[in-house]
């Protein structure tokens, strides 16, 4: 920013961005209102007499922990296979020249088109042939190869950034190809590699339709889908608990997304990593 | 370095093929086993679920005879126009030029709250969004303290809930893009034409939008593609009803196999979802071809 910028500031954009943030914060309102309200519904209401009984109604093995562990698994299994998968694939495709490349990277950047509720119903049949369902291993490769497009594209205009003399002056020294990858590229590009474990991360965390249709059993479903049980039977639903659950949920998410958005100053690179 | 050997060459791209492997089998094969099944009558229990016969094109002549799908494929169209191409993509842009010209601290505080609903796990956002239109719900209580008709806006207008709900969840995708478009247009330009004494408005449509117009197609493609495939929301909030009033692809493809246990129905719904997705898919790899100097 130079400082002899003509910018022109006005209060009416102040105004108008005031009430476009209203309007999104007020969904929310009701999230945080009814978790701390012990006889919350639908309405967004103070409460009454505030407590934490929702949160402490909430935190039992049953309800939280498993659920959540089951998340952390799925989303921690997801990104450990997608980073592996997709450093291995960007090595290559940035350091060496192919016809091979463009051609490859057109057909990733394809895969990140397609619309993935729309392959659920074919993988149900896949892991039906295969009797995978409800096995959470095989949900954590589905999970990674869906979130494989994006993260080689990420990950290689990561690597591009690391200048290739570097590594030749550690070729020189005698070290190999793994062990010059290993020991000067993915420190060098560490804090990239961390954008793009915690993007693939939060997309498995806050996944819902694929763990939904591919993990059966309540033992091994996340907290994504264990939130139903919140609707108990006949419809009575326990929303101040809903809302509790929910809370506990988003915060590891928010904190990771805070964490990439102040570490690398664009909150973009969660988003367009695509742009070409 | 005899780059050019084949053999050698094939053993330098070993490397990749785990992630060749992950792709073929969990993404290329459900979409080739989609065209297969797709022309079965494979069900999801019973007879047909261990042995699907071959019935040719009869899902696709059902699709085209079933009502439910020609409505469908119109509230899908209505659901990408009205929540990604004109509500998140222009409200991302507005929010965005607005954030310029406002002060630093609320643009800051605005752009979290933007960003905040779109980080949430969707089916909490599902959720938040199901209770703020529900009968007595956060937008009630707004509109009856304001002295307005009250209404049962997920029964009455589902397809309206559902959109601007989407465009609450999304619209923060567009802003982060533009966010970065706009500061990429030189300052140079827009200050040379208020010098010249061109209003707001002008520069905005002469000069800005012009310059990032290759941001605007690259975002509506993208926007329009993660519209496309949207489902929790959409499921939570209405399943689809009333009456497939807000039945959208993804939503009548889930219903046909799971719920009505009809998987080769159901996968040609997810075919028709598949190409549509492959169409755009193809229009942006040209698009980002052409953007290339």
């Amino acid at each position: 920013m130079t400082a002899r910028r003509l910018r022109t500031r006005s209060p009416w954009a102040d105004v108008a961005l005031l009430l476009i943030g209203a309007c999104f914060l007020l969904p929310l309102l009701w999230l945080v209102l009814g978790s701390l309200d012990p006889a919350a519904g639908h309405a967004t209401n103070i409460p009454q007499r505030p407590g934490l009984e929702n949160f402490a109604a909430v935190f039992t093995p049953e309800l939280l922990f498993r659920p959540l562990w089951n998340s952390l698994l799925l989303a921690a299994g997801t990104g450990v296979v997608t980073l592996t998968a997709a450093v291995l694939a960007a090595y290559p495709l940035s350091r060496y020249r192919s016809r091979f490349n463009t051609p490859f990277m057109s057909a990733i950047l394809f895969g990140t088109c397609l619309p993935v509720t729309a392959i659920m119903v074919p993988v149900y049949g896949l892991f039906v042939q295969l009797r995978l369902l409800d096995s959470m291993p095989a949900t954590v490769l589905f999970l990674a190869a869906t979130s494989l497009p994006m993260a080689i594209w990420m990950t290689r205009n990561f690597m591009d950034a690391v200048p290739l003399a570097l590594e030749e002056a550690a070729w020189v020294d005698g070290a190999s190809r793994l062990s010059g990858l290993r020991s000067i590229v993915l420190p060098l590009m560490g804090p990239g590699l961390g954008v793009v474990f915690i993007f693939v991360f939060i997309q498995a965390w806050g996944n819902f339709f694929v763990p939904f249709v591919l993990l059966l059993s309540e033992g091994s479903q996340p907290a994504a889908v264990s939130i139903f049980s919140f609707f108990g039977q006949h419809g009575a639903v326990a929303y101040g608990q809903l809302a509790a659950f929910s809370i506990l949920y988003s915060v590891p998410v928010l904190a990771l997304y805070a964490i990439v958005a102040r570490g690398s100053g664009n909150a973009l690179a969660l988003a367009g990593a695509v742009r070409g | 370095m005899p780059a050019n050997h084949p053999g050698r060459q094939a053993l330098r791209y070993l490397p990749v093929l785990p992630a060749v492997v992950l792709l073929a089998v969990f993404l290329a094969g459900p979409v080739l086993w989609a065209f297969h099944a797709s022309l079965t009558n494979a069900g999801l229990t019973g007879r047909h679920a261990r042995n699907p016969e071959w019935v040719g094109l009869e899902n696709y002549q059902r699709l085209l005879q079933d009502p439910a799908f020609p409505l469908s494929l119109a509230l899908t169209v209505l659901f990408v126009a009205g929540s990604a191409i004109l509500g998140q993509n222009v409200l991302g842009l507005a929010l965005a030029v607005l954030m310029r010209r406002a002060r630093p601290a609320v643009s800051a505080t605005v752009g979290t709250a933007v960003v905040a609903a779109w980080v949430l796990p969707e089916i909490v956002a599902a959720f938040a969004a199901y209770a703020f239109f529900s009968r007595d719900g956060t937008l009630n209580q707004l509109l009856g303290a304001a002295g307005l008709a009250e209404g049962d806006w997920l029964y009455a207008v589902p397809m309206v809930a559902v959109i601007l709900a989407n465009v609450w969840r999304g619209t923060a995708f567009s802003m982060l893009v533009y966010r970065a478009a706009l500061n990429g247009v030189p300052a140079e330009l827009t200050e040379a034409a208020q010098m010249d004494g061109a209003s707001a408005w002008q520069r905005l449509a002469f000069i800005t939008l012009p310059v990032i117009r290759g941001s605007i197609a690259t975002n509506l493609m993208l926007v329009t593609l993660q519209t496309l495939a949207v489902f929790t929301l959409i499921w939570v909030m209405t399943a689809g009803g009333p009456a497939n009033g807000s039945t959208t692809l993804p939503v009548l493809a889930y219903q046909e196999a799971f719920k009505f246990g009809d998987i080769g129905y159901g996968t040609a719904v997810a075919t028709v979802l598949i190409l549509i997705g492959g169409l755009f898919g193809a229009a942006y790899l040209r698009l980002l071809r052409e953007q290339k100097p």
